[in-house]
C-alpha cells in the first residue's frame, strides 16, 4: 500500500482538480478522497505539489538490442523515471529491427527484467524497415507491440502506406508515420533556410515534411483509418492538421520540445547536439507549434529521445548522427516555458503527456486517475528551480543541447504499479 | 599614458648645426660617394635620411640613392612598438650590392633596431660596408653596436623616453626628454 | 589597422578593419617574393601543420611557401578521406598533431563548420583553407586584393559571380569581403544554384547573364561541377553554356578594362570561351602571385610577434 497526502491532483479525464490524498494498493488505484489516514501505510507527503496520472512518451528510441553503447532498455527506462514518465512506447529501428515476435517479447522480458518503467514495443510496418513487405501485424499485436511505425524512415511508398492503413484499420491498430519526403530531403543535415546558406550546409526544406503530411492525410481519409503523425516540425503541417481535424479524420499528432524552443538560427556553431531530423525550424515554426498546442491542434508531448554515445557527436557536422536526447528535460521544458509563462494550463500539460497518449495508444487503464486504473503516477514541483546537467543525466546519452538552462518546474516523484520509480524529495516513505 | 617633458635639449639651430657637421663628416669619410647608398629606417630614421641626402647633393652635388627599411619582421623586442602588427613596406629600389650603405636611424637605445635592420639589409643583398648614424645616443646598449656618425650624445635614465621631433611630421625642430608622470 | 582574432575561420567573422589590416600587410610583405633570398625571420621557430583531406596542390603549396618565406617550418599531411568512417576520428587526429607541439594548423575539409569543431578543442590557432561549401577566406582575401591591385579600390565597383552559388564556399567567402567592403555584388546561375534566400547574404540575385554581366567592373566565373545535372540543377552542359558562360560578346557589354576571374581549374568552352581564357591567364597568375603575400599575411597577423620574450 501506499499514500500519497495532500498533493493537489490534477485529472482532466475525470476533471479533478484538486487537493486531495489517493491511496494504491496492489497496482492499482484503490481510494481517493480527502485526509485518508496514514496509519501502518508507507506514505508520500506531496504538499504544494500537482499529481498527476503518470506521463507517457510515446516516441522513444532506445536502441537495444543491438546499439547497446548508445542506451539500453535499463537506462532509457531510468532516464524516463527520472523525467517524470511512467511509460515509455519504444520505436522499432533496433538491431536486428523488430519486425518480429522474437525482438518483441525480448524488448517485453527485458522490461520485466530491468525497467524502471512500463515499456510498449512499437513493431516495425514493413520488413526490416525496409519500405517493401508488410510484417506479420496480428502476430506481433500477439506479442506485444502496442502500435506500428516505420519511425527513422518514412513509408515512402504510397501504395504500401494505403496497404498498411487499410489492414492495421481492421486490427483496431495504431500507425504512427514519420512524414519525409526523402528526395526532398536528400543529403541535407538542417533546415534549409538562410542559416544553412550561411553556414555552407545542406538544407532539408520544411515542405519535405509537409507534402508527406498531405498525401498521409489523404491517405487515412481515403481509408477511413487512423494515424498518429510523429514529432510535427512546420507551420505547414500545422495547417494541414488543423483542416484534417475541422474535416472530423482521426488524425492526431505529437511534438517535442526541441522543436518548440529551438530554432535554426541557434546552429552558427555547428554544434551537433543541434543535429536532428526533423530538423529544427525556424522561429515562425516554433511559434505556429506553441499556437497549436494551444489551440487544441496537437495532441501529444513526445520527447523522440534519441541517444548517442559522446564519441558519435564529437565528429564534424555532416557525420554526426541525427538525434537528440530528451527524456530527463521533456517535462520541466514545458513547465518553464509553457505552463509557468502562462501559455496553457496544467491541465492542457497532462492531457498532453497523459491523457492523449493513453487513449490513441489504447492504454485503457492509464491515463486517468480512478479507483481501478493503474497506479502510475507523476508528482511535479511547479516551482522547484533547477539547472540541466547533463553530467548527472541517468541516460548513456550527452547529446542534449539544453545543457546549463535554468528552468523552473520538474517532476520529483514517479510512481509506477504502486512502487516508487524515482523520488528526488528528502523523504523516506514511512514503513509499511 | 600621460608624459611629461622634463627638458629640451636642442632646439632648431642646434639641430640644423647637428645636420651640417654629419655631412661634412660623411662627405670627408666617403671618398667615393657615387659608391654610397643612404638607407632610413621607419619611421623617423627615413627623414632624417632625406635630410643628409639633400645636404650632400647641396656640398657635393652627388644625387645619393635613398631607401626606406621597415624591420618589423627582424625585430625581437616587440614591447617597444606601439602596435605590434604593423608591418610597413621596405621600398629599396636599387642593389646594395657591394655598396657603402649608410643606415640611418633617429635614436640609438639598446641596439637590437640596429641589428635588425643589419640582418634585413644582409637578406637583401652584401653590401661593402655599412655604416651607421643616429641623430641621438642615448646610452644603455645592449648589443655591441656602435655608431659611425652621431648628432649628439645624451645621457639618460632607462625610465626617460627621447623624442626627436621633425619639422615634417611634428611641425618643428626640437629633441625633448620626456617621463611618464603627472596624474594621468 | 587591427588584428585580434586566434583562428582565421572565415571571413563572415571579420569586420571590415581586420580585412583591411590583412591586404595592407599583404601589400608590406609581397616584395619578399621578389628578393633573391626571399625569406624574413618573423616566423622563424613557429611549427604549422597544413592539414588537407581535400586534394590542392595549389592552396597547399601556396600556404607553405608562405609559411617558409616567414622562415617557419610546415609540414603537410594529406589524408584522402574523412576519418570518421574509415577508423581515427578527426578529433583524434588532430590531438595527435598537437601532441608534437604545433602553432598553427591549416584545414581543408570536405565537411562545413570543421575548423570551428577544431577551434572547441584545438590549442593552436586554425586556419581555414576551404570547409566543404561554406567558406575559403584566403581566397576571397586574395581575390579581394587582386581587385584591389588592378581597379585601385574596391568601394563603389560592381562584381558579377557566375555559376553554382550553391556549393562554393569561394562564393560565399568573396560575397562577405565584398559586401563589408561596400562593393555591389550580382549572382548569377541557374535558379536551383543560386536560391533566391542567398540575396540576404548581401547581394542581388539574377537568372539573365546578359542583363547581369552589363556595366560589371570584374565578372567572377565559377567552376560547374558536372555531376550537378545528374541532380537536375540544369538539363545539360549545352544549355548551361549557351545561358551562363562567358562568351565575347557578352564580355562587351561590361565595363572598359572589366577584369575575368576564376578560382581554377576552368572548365574550358563551358564556364568561358577560349579566347577570353587566355585573356584571364594573366590574371590567374596574379592571384597566384598574390595568394602568397596574402597567406603570408594571415600567418603573419595570427601567430607573428606575440608570444617572444619581452627585453624590455
Amino acid at each position: 500500500m501506499l499514500l500519497i497526502k495532500n498533493g493537489h491532483v490534477i485529472d482532466p479525464h475525470s476533471g479533478l482538480d484538486k487537493k486531495t490524498d489517493i491511496l494504491i494498493k496492489n497496482k492499482k488505484i484503490s481510494d481517493i478522497k480527502e485526509n485518508i489516514s496514514s496509519v501502518g501505510k508507507k506514505s508520500i507527503d506531496a504538499s504544494d505539489k500537482i499529481v498527476a496520472p503518470g506521463f507517457i512518451d510515446m516516441h522513444v528510441h532506445l536502441r537495444d538490442p543491438g546499439q547497446e553503447h548508445k542506451e539500453t532498455i535499463e537506462t532509457g527506462s531510468k532516464a524516463a523515471a527520472k523525467g517524470g514518465f511512467t511509460s515509455i512506447a519504444c520505436m522499432p529501428n533496433t538491431v536486428p529491427v523488430n519486425d518480429n515476435s522474437g525482438t518483441t517479447e525480448y524488448i517485453i522480458a527485458e522490461a520485466i527484467k530491468r525497467a524502471s518503467v512500463n515499456v510498449f514495443p512499437i513493431a516495425a510496418v514493413s520488413m526490416g524497415q525496409k519500405g517493401e513487405l508488410l510484417t506479420e501485424m496480428a502476430d506481433l499485436i500477439k506479442s506485444g507491440a502496442i502500435a506500428f511505425s516505420d519511425d527513422g524512415y518514412p513509408v515512402s511508398n504510397s501504395q504500401l502506406m494505403r496497404r498498411c492503413l487499410e489492414y492495421a484499420r481492421e486490427l483496431n491498430t495504431l500507425i504512427i508515420e514519420h512524414c519525409e519526403d526523402l528526395d526532398l530531403s536528400s543529403g541535407g543535415v538542417m533546415n534549409e533556410g538562410y542559416p544553412s546558406y550561411l553556414l555552407g550546409l545542406q538544407g532539408i526544406p520544411d515542405y519535405s515534411e509537409t507534402v508527406m503530411v498531405a498525401r498521409n492525410i489523404i491517405l487515412a481519409e481515403k481509408t477511413n483509418s487512423r494515424l498518429h503523425l510523429a514529432h510535427m516540425s512546420t507551420k505547414g503541417s500545422v495547417e494541414l492538421i488543423k483542416a484534417a481535424k475541422n474535416k472530423g479524420l482521426k488524425i492526431t499528432s505529437e511534438v517535442t520540445p526541441h522543436h518548440l524552443f529551438l530554432d535554426d538560427s541557434l546552429l552558427s556553431d555547428y554544434d551537433t547536439n543541434l543535429k536532428v531530423n526533423p530538423p529544427i525550424r525556424t522561429k515562425l515554426d516554433n511559434k505556429s507549434l506553441i499556437e497549436a498546442v494551444k489551440q487544441g491542434i496537437i495532441d501529444v508531448f513526445a520527447t523522440d529521445h534519441a541517444p548517442h554515445s559522446p564519441d558519435e557527436k564529437e565528429v564534424e557536422f555532416n557525420e554526426a548522427p541525427f538525434g537528440i536526447n530528451g527524456l530527463e528535460t521533456a517535462v520541466s521544458l514545458i513547465l518553464d516555458k509553457l505552463v509557468n509563462k502562462k501559455i496553457i494550463s496544467l491541465n492542457r500539460l497532462v492531457e498532453m503527456y497523459s491523457c492523449n497518449p493513453a487513449k490513441i495508444l489504447g492504454l485503457e487503464n492509464k491515463g486517468k486517475i480512478e479507483i481501478g486504473s493503474d497506479a502510475d503516477l507523476t508528482i511535479i514541483d511547479t516551482e522547484k528551480e533547477i539547472t540541466v546537467d547533463v553530467n548527472t543525466f541517468q541516460s548513456k546519452s550527452r547529446n542534449n543541447p539544453f545543457h546549463s538552462w535554468k528552468l523552473k518546474g520538474s517532476p520529483v516523484v514517479t510512481i509506477v504499479g504502486g512502487k516508487v520509480a524515482y523520488s528526488s524529495l528528502k523523504q523516506n516513505p514511512s514503513a509499511e | 599614458m600621460k608624459e611629461k617633458i622634463k627638458a629640451r635639449v636642442m632646439d632648431s639651430r642646434k639641430i640644423k648645426r647637428a645636420f651640417n657637421r654629419m655631412a661634412t663628416e660623411i662627405t670627408e669619410r666617403n671618398r667615393d660617394l657615387n659608391n654610397l647608398v643612404i638607407i632610413g629606417i621607419r619611421t623617423r630614421g627615413v627623414h632624417i635620411a632625406k635630410r643628409i641626402a639633400k645636404l650632400i647633393k647641396e656640398y657635393d652635388n652627388v644625387e645619393v640613392p635613398m631607401g626606406i627599411l621597415d624591420i618589423t619582421l627582424y625585430r625581437d623586442d616587440f614591447s617597444e612598438l606601439e602596435d605590434k602588427h604593423i608591418v610597413k613596406k621596405t621600398e629599396i629600389n636599387f642593389s646594395i650590392e657591394n655598396k657603402d650603405v649608410l643606415l640611418v636611424d633617429d635614436v640609438l637605445f639598446t641596439g637590437r633596431t640596429i641589428r635588425a635592420a643589419m640582418d634585413s639589409l644582409i637578406d637583401l643583398g652584401r653590401p661593402k660596408t655599412i655604416q651607421l648614424l643616429v641623430f641621438i645616443d642615448r646610452g644603455h646598449k645592449e648589443l655591441p653596436i656602435k655608431a659611425d656618425y652621431t648628432g649628439k650624445s645624451l645621457p639618460t635614465s632607462r625610465r626617460e623616453q627621447v623624442k626627436v621631433k621633425l619639422k615634417e611630421i611634428d611641425k618643428k625642430d626640437e629633441v625633448l626628454i620626456t617621463e611618464p608622470g603627472g596624474i594621468g | 589597422m587591427s588584428f585580434n582574432k586566434k583562428h582565421l575561420l572565415g571571413i563572415q567573422y571579420l569586420t571590415k578593419s581586420e580585412i583591411l589590416t590583412i591586404l595592407d600587410t599583404a601589400e608590406s610583405l609581397k616584395e619578399i617574393s621578389k628578393r633573391e633570398v626571399k625569406k624574413v625571420p618573423a616566423l622563424r621557430g613557429k611549427t604549422i601543420i597544413n592539414l588537407f583531406f581535400e586534394p590542392s596542390t595549389r592552396t597547399r603549396s601556396s600556404f607553405e611557401l608562405a609559411a617558409k618565406r616567414l622562415s617557419a617550418d610546415i609540414s603537410s599531411f594529406s589524408k584522402a578521406s574523412s576519418s570518421a568512417v574509415k577508423g581515427e576520428t578527426l578529433k583524434d587526429t588532430v590531438l595527435n598533431l598537437e601532441a608534437m607541439q604545433t602553432d598553427a594548423l591549416i584545414i581543408r575539409h570536405s565537411a562545413s563548420g570543421t575548423p570551428h569543431f577544431l577551434s572547441t578543442f584545438c590549442r593552436s590557432h586554425v586556419i581555414n583553407a576551404g570547409d566543404g561549401t561554406h567558406e575559403h577566406p584566403t581566397q576571397a582575401l586574395l581575390d579581394a586584393f587582386t581587385i584591389r591591385e588592378e581597379k585601385g579600390k574596391l568601394k563603389g565597383l560592381k562584381v558579377v559571380i557566375v555559376g553554382d552559388i550553391l556549393h562554393s564556399r569561394v562564393a560565399r567567402s568573396n560575397m562577405f569581403l565584398l559586401n563589408k567592403m561596400g562593393v555591389k555584388v550580382v549572382l548569377v546561375g541557374p535558379p536551383g544554384l543560386v536560391p533566391p534566400q542567398m540575396a540576404r547574404l548581401g547581394a542581388q540575385v539574377d537568372y539573365n547573364m546578359d542583363r547581369a554581366v552589363q556595366d560589371a567592373d570584374v565578372i567572377m566565373m565559377l567552376r560547374i561541377q558536372l555531376e550537378r545535372q545528374q541532380k537536375n540543377f540544369f538539363p545539360s552542359v549545352r544549355e548551361y553554356r549557351n545561358l551562363f558562360s562567358l562568351t565575347p560578346k557578352r564580355f562587351e557589354t561590361a565595363r572598359k578594362n572589366a577584369i575575368i576571374m576564376h578560382p581554377g581549374p576552368i572548365n574550358r568552352d563551358i564556364e568561358i570561351s577560349t579566347q577570353l581564357a587566355d585573356s584571364l591567364k594573366s590574371v590567374i597568375l596574379k592571384q597566384v602571385e598574390n595568394g602568397i603575400a596574402i597567406r603570408m599575411a594571415v600567418l603573419y597577423l595570427l601567430l607573428g610577434g606575440k608570444e617572444r620574450d619581452v627585453t624590455d
